[in-house]
């Protein structure tokens, strides 16, 4: 076959600087043919080194193409392609622009054969992305939008500083598994971790997804965090710490969960509690674990984009976005509804959705590598899961308390894009055969044993159980949960104080 | 299609779905039981071998992230929402 290596980054970047000069009348087909066409060219490529350049003396490879970042590639063209869906509606480009400028930097992270070209997508990712919070439009996403940029720019930073000392070190700018310990691995671990929205810097995450528009938390739920795991996944499998930490993740984001009242806020807590779960199996490191985080990565990038249009729309079409607002939607809003619910059993681990497989994969891991400890917080944080995702949080915007909200389910487009990405979850559910093909390892894993099944069942209804002798506990308060964003709260509004006692020097200059 | 949204915007009775659900309940550890008696587990830990112990560790589960979760968020972390006003 002839090597046509087309870069999908180059088709997102093109489309992004055409869009604003073209008529208004063209930009779906645009914005909805750029992620067809960069499946396309995926589809075409073959696996091996494309797009190698060098530059002032560094060899740069843009194109590493294997089934690692295949599969991520596979993957974030699919969101694309939802999410400019549930964008559709909007009538400026800007938002448009953003997310392609973004999609691109990520495409361009997870292709990127070497660590210079690897940062240099992931500060690209940084610095469009934050305008999908800044058109949030309100004061508080306007400031939430600076503090994502002030540790997005350390995080930077930090991975900078470890590559340049990896390259001065072992003279060799590739990016794969990185061995060695030291400031140059350390370094560059903390900067991936930052994205990975790892304790203690993870406050950027929920601090400021929900404070960005309707349509772009959808792709920022997507990209940052994921590439995050695909570059850990590459780099630091096997890592122990990563265990620690990655189980640490999950509980700490389903503690959040049950006491925050902000449902987009709700959401991203959960983001962090998932990510903990492939964060943990990379940690583990054996190829069912690591085979386990990639599906998990992929099928999270689909429920949890359901999940947040779901909560979107409702957010898009009341106005409103606290659960003590909320109540009886389902009545008025019926196939958003429909749609939460199966992302929410998607997430949940049910059997015939696809959380049940990549879920199953990662526990069945680290029982295997004999982490009993692992096993049981991560099945802990199962229970969790169903219980703050699926039941409490539809309960209360759907059901519970019903506030009479005049209102209906959203345009069609947003229908339809809660309709693919649900279409998807069960589609991986029933067939998980067609994602398990294109995991980085070939290891035979049995998701459908009556073990698992019932096991997995207990676990949904035992924590349903619990739902329900606790819904008391668990009704909304109208407050808001701290977090360590109190620190770069406190240390940004010091700065400006200071700042303001050295105003006059401005008269000198 | 039609018949499913009907059903989602209809009345639910939570009444009749609490007696279904409790059946389930009994059913899954009934299976569960069965499933270790017919050793058809493949039980890697001691508490794999013990039957019925993902059920009740799922309730503990439960009601531990919901007590302590709210415990430490009324203690410390629940703030009114002017706080940082």
């Amino acid at each position: 076959m002839t090597d046509i290596w087309i870069h999908p980054a180059l088709l997102f970047f093109l489309a992004a600087c055409i869009l604003p000069f073209v008529n208004e009348k063209l930009r779906p087909s645009i914005i909805l043919g750029v992620p067809v066409l960069g499946l396309l060219t995926l589809l075409l490529v073959s696996q091996g080194m494309h797009g190698v350049v060098s530059l002032m003396g560094q060899e740069m490879v843009f194109g590493r193409v294997d089934k690692l970042s295949l599969v991520f590639g596979y993957i974030f063209v699919i969101l694309a392609f939802i999410g400019m869906l549930y964008a559709l509606h909007l009538k400026g480009n800007r938002e448009h622009v953003a997310a392609l400028i973004y999609i691109g930097g990520a495409m361009g992270a997870v292709f990127a054969g070497d660590l210079l070209s690897l940062f240099l997508f992931w500060e690209i990712m940084s610095f469009s992305s934050v305008f999908l919070i800044w058109f949030g439009g309100t004061k508080k996403s306007s400031d939430a939008g600076i503090r994502y940029l002030f540790l997005h720019t350390i995080g930077g930073i930090l991975l900078l500083g470890g590559i340049v000392l990896h390259i001065v070190q072992t003279g060799d700018s590739s990016f794969v598994a990185i061995t060695e310990g030291g400031w140059a691995g350390g370094l560059m671990l903390v900067g991936f971790l930052i994205n990975a929205g790892g304790p203690p810097l993870h406050a950027w995450l929920p601090d400021s997804y929900p404070e960005a528009s309707v349509t772009g938390t959808i792709f920022l739920a997507t990209f940052t965090t994921k590439v995050a795991v695909y570059a850990l996944a590459r780099g630091f499998s096997g890592t122990e710490m990563l265990i620690y930490l990655g189980v640490f993740m999950t509980l700490f984001g389903i503690g959040y969960t049950i006491i925050e009242n902000d449902i987009r806020r709700l959401l991203s807590y959960h983001i962090i509690s998932q990510v903990g779960y492939m964060v943990a199996a990379i940690g583990i490191g054996t190829e069912l674990a690591v085979n386990g985080a990639v599906a998990h990565a992929i099928n999270n990038i689909l429920f949890k984009g359901v999940l947040m249009m779901g909560m979107g729309a409702v957010i898009f079409m009341t106005g409103k976005r606290k659960g003590t607002e909320l109540g009886g939607l389902r009545k008025v809003m019926p196939l958003t509804c429909l749609f939460y619910m199966i992302g929410g059993l998607s997430i949940s681990g049910f059997p015939l959705f696809n959380g049940f497989i990549s879920k199953g994969m990662i526990i069945s891991s680290a029982a295997e590598a004999q982490y009993g400890p692992t096993a049981l917080l991560l099945t802990m944080a199962a229970a969790g899961t169903f219980l703050s995702t699926t039941l409490k949080l539809p309960y209360i915007v759907f059901s519970g308390d019903d506030k009479s909200l005049k209102v209906t389910d959203p345009p069609k487009n947003m229908i339809w894009a809660m309709g693919i990405g649900s279409f998807f979850c069960i589609l991986l559910g029933i067939a998980p055969m067609l994602l398990t093909a294109l995991l980085p390892f070939d290891v035979v894993y049995h998701s459908y044993t009556a073990d698992h099944v019932v096991g997995s069942l207990q676990v949904i209804a035992f924590s349903g159980l619990g739902f329900m002798i606790l819904l008391k506990k668990l009704t909304p308060e109208s407050t808001i949960s701290l977090d360590a964003d109190w620190l770069y709260r406190k240390i940004t509004t010091a700065f400006m104080w200071i700042a303001a006692r050295f105003a006059f020097l401005r008269y000198i200059t | 299609m039609n018949k499913l949204i009907d059903m989602i915007k209809g009345p639910i009775s939570f009444k009749k779905l609490k007696k279904y659900f409790y059946i389930v309940l009994g059913l899954l550890v009934v299976l569960d039981v069965a499933l270790s008696l017919l050793h058809l587990k493949h039980p890697a830990f001691v508490w794999d071998k013990m039957p019925g112990f993902l059920s009740l560790y799922s309730l503990v589960s439960t009601v531990l992230i919901v007590v302590i979760s709210k415990a430490i968020g009324h203690a410390v972390l629940m703030k009114r929402e002017d706080f940082y006003d």
